[in-house]
């Protein structure tokens, strides 16, 4: 999912002189086609997450569309100031790219695990946000990063995720992916949590048990109307998100199914608990032990009344 | 370090367009004093000798690029797009009104001439680096001018930016230190020493001048300078509260709400202006 971002961005670049690309301090090698073929377009700069923000909003009132790539948990927490009034308050057309988004980055610990970077950027008027499910969504998505107005968080799950997403259905920025049709439990699903919802569909068909997904890439400004009506045609809802509880795919929908009086008997968040994560592993060993499987969401199911 | 203080006496102009703040902060009832005034020869040299502008086309492309970036001191800033008409003097009465467009910090797309919203510290210089090297990238001759407070410079962020400016030798970047010496506690001796100031920035890669930052032809020869290869710092040593005497130098007047109309009458009578 990241070397088809970024080579989008390139591919975009070559289309578009407007495409400015940003790293912070990036591994050797990236974009180097990219930094030999449009170098006055490529900038590698510092260790400075605040200052590249500011300087990407600076190039996009003059008319650029700044790219700027590294480390998510950097590019939200650290820059929440530069995000709300250089990006949100100005309305500017810099598009954020944040590798390691969830728990990508489990072996390297707490500070670096980008958990809430979805409840950061929900707050920022005028942002959008959004996080693919797999490398050909990112693709489909980042073709349409041109001709959008305001900025954009674009939340990167780990490289080589398997593809989940069906490509005969075309996409839209804001408009959510009904992914299969069901009638009992509806899973909301955001980023690499669409592969855990079509697992758990097929296990629980076999006991007749039918399954909706709706797959929310884009967070915000979120699809109220295909959460309305997939809400309504169920009893219970559960959400799925590689993220803290607190604040993100679970709190946006919870809010909207309450506020519009939908009638459903369930409804749960699956996501992380309001916690640091403790241990290492890797990003699937830290899902599991933070409930996000396979198992873990047909236990929840089972538990809910009729 | 050398005082470069030199004190000279405010002419007609550099009084009746701080009698403009006054009117503003009656409007308001309220306003950032010594931090306003302790910028208008910055801001007045600027908008009569030295910014390429169109007041009916303020985003006139060729223009040079001023970004206020110690947003507080506002005040100062639209005194002379009101003096340059911008937009009318009237708007300097409704200051801070609900249904007023000058508010207590500039916004973009609000305010004719403001190229960015600014208040929150330490964000302009990062924007003003954006536009320089979007200038350059197109080839084009704008130039952008940074102004920062000293209180200001205490942010990290404002040194992320210069090290960004320094390694890409903006030569079209001018950052001015509005350096008062005072912040909202105090002096900035005693809350947080910039000394040495010339020092630091040159150290991050700028030339660097030092100026009185009341001398109209201190600031303009500076100003007129041909650029070289790097960004230029000019350090204009001011004082807090210029020009309303009983104002100056004094941390109490950074800020006021509330002001009494004998507050306005005495600013006005210390401006020799009419009232």
């Amino acid at each position: 999912m990241r070397p088809t971002s970024l080579n989008c961005v390139y591919e975009l670049a070559q289309k578009d002189e407007r495409v400015i690309f940003i790293g912070s301090d990036l591994g050797p090698g990236v974009l180097d086609d990219f930094k030999k073929n449009i170098p006055e377009r490529f900038f590698m700069e510092g260790v400075a997450e605040q200052h590249i923000v500011g300087m990407a909003a600076g190039m996009a009132l003059e008319g650029f569309i700044p790219y700027v790539n590294t480390i998510a948990t950097f590019l939200t927490r650290r820059c929440f100031e530069q995000n709300m009034i250089d990006l949100g308050l100005h309305r500017t057309n810099v598009r954020l790219i944040s590798n390691g988004g969830g728990l990508v980055y489990a072996p390297l610990g707490p500070t670096h695990l980008a958990i809430e970077d979805i409840s950061i950027m929900r707050t920022i008027p005028n942002m959008t946000i959004v996080s693919p499910a797999d490398a050909n969504e990112m693709r489909r998505f980042m073709m349409q990063t041109i001709d959008y107005e305001g900025p954009i968080y674009i939340r990167l799950a780990k490289g080589y995720d398997p593809i989940v997403t069906p490509d005969d259905i075309p996409f839209k920025i804001g408009k959510a992916l009904k992914v299969q049709d069901g009638n009992d439990v509806l899973l909301v699903t955001t980023g690499i949590t669409l592969g855990i919802a079509k697992e758990v569909s097929d296990v629980l068909k076999k006991e007749n048990i039918n399954c909706s997904i709706l797959h929310m890439h884009t967070l915000k400004p979120i699809d109220e109307e295909a959460l309305i009506q997939s809400s309504n045609e169920v009893q219970s809802v559960i959400t799925l998100e590689e993220h803290t509880i607190v604040g993100g795919l679970g709190s946006a929908c919870a809010e909207l199914i309450l506020e519009e009086g939908i009638n459903i008997k369930n409804f749960k968040r699956i996501g992380i608990n309001d916690l640091f994560p403790s241990g290492y592993g890797s990003q699937a060993d830290m899902m599991k032990r933070n409930g996000l499987s396979v198992e873990n969401v047909i236990s929840t199911i089972k538990t809910f009344s009729k | 370090m050398p005082n470069k203080i030199s004190n000279p006496p405010l002419d007609e102009r550099s009084n009746f367009l701080r009698s403009l703040v006054v009117r503003a902060l009656q409007g308001g009832n309220r306003g950032h004093i010594g931090s306003s005034m302790s910028l208008i020869e910055i801001l007045r040299v600027l908008f009569d000798d030295i910014l390429k502008f169109k007041s009916n086309d303020p985003s006139w492309e060729d223009r040079d690029r001023l970004i206020l970036s110690k947003g507080h001191g506002c005040l100062a800033l639209y005194a002379l797009l009101a003096d340059k008409e911008f937009f009318s003097l009237s708007e300097l009465d409704k200051f801070c009104h609900n249904d007023g467009m000058l508010g207590g910090h500039p916004e973009r797309n609000k305010i004719p001439g403001v190229e960015a919203s600014t208040g929150a510290l330490g964000h302009g210089l990062s924007i003003g680096v954006g536009m320089a090297l979007a200038c350059k990238i197109r080839k084009k001759s704008s130039k952008v001018f940074v102004i920062v407070g000293d209180g200001e410079i205490n942010e990290g962020s404002v040194w992320e930016a210069a090290m960004c400016a320094g390694n890409h030798n903006l030569e079209n970047l001018i950052v001015m230190i509005d350096y008062n010496k005072i912040q909202s506690y105090g002096f900035t001796k005693e809350v947080a020493d910039l000394e040495p100031l010339v020092d630091k920035w040159k150290a991050f890669n700028f030339n660097v001048s030092e100026v009185d930052g009341h001398n109209i032809e201190d600031i303009r020869s500076v100003l007129k300078k041909k650029s070289s290869k790097k960004p230029l710092a000019v350090i204009c040593h001011t004082v807090k509260g210029k020009g309303i005497g009983f104002a100056e130098n004094d941390p109490k007047w950074h800020h006021k709400s509330n002001l009494e109309d004998s507050d306005i009458k005495d600013m006005y009578k210390s401006l020799k202006a009419e009232i």
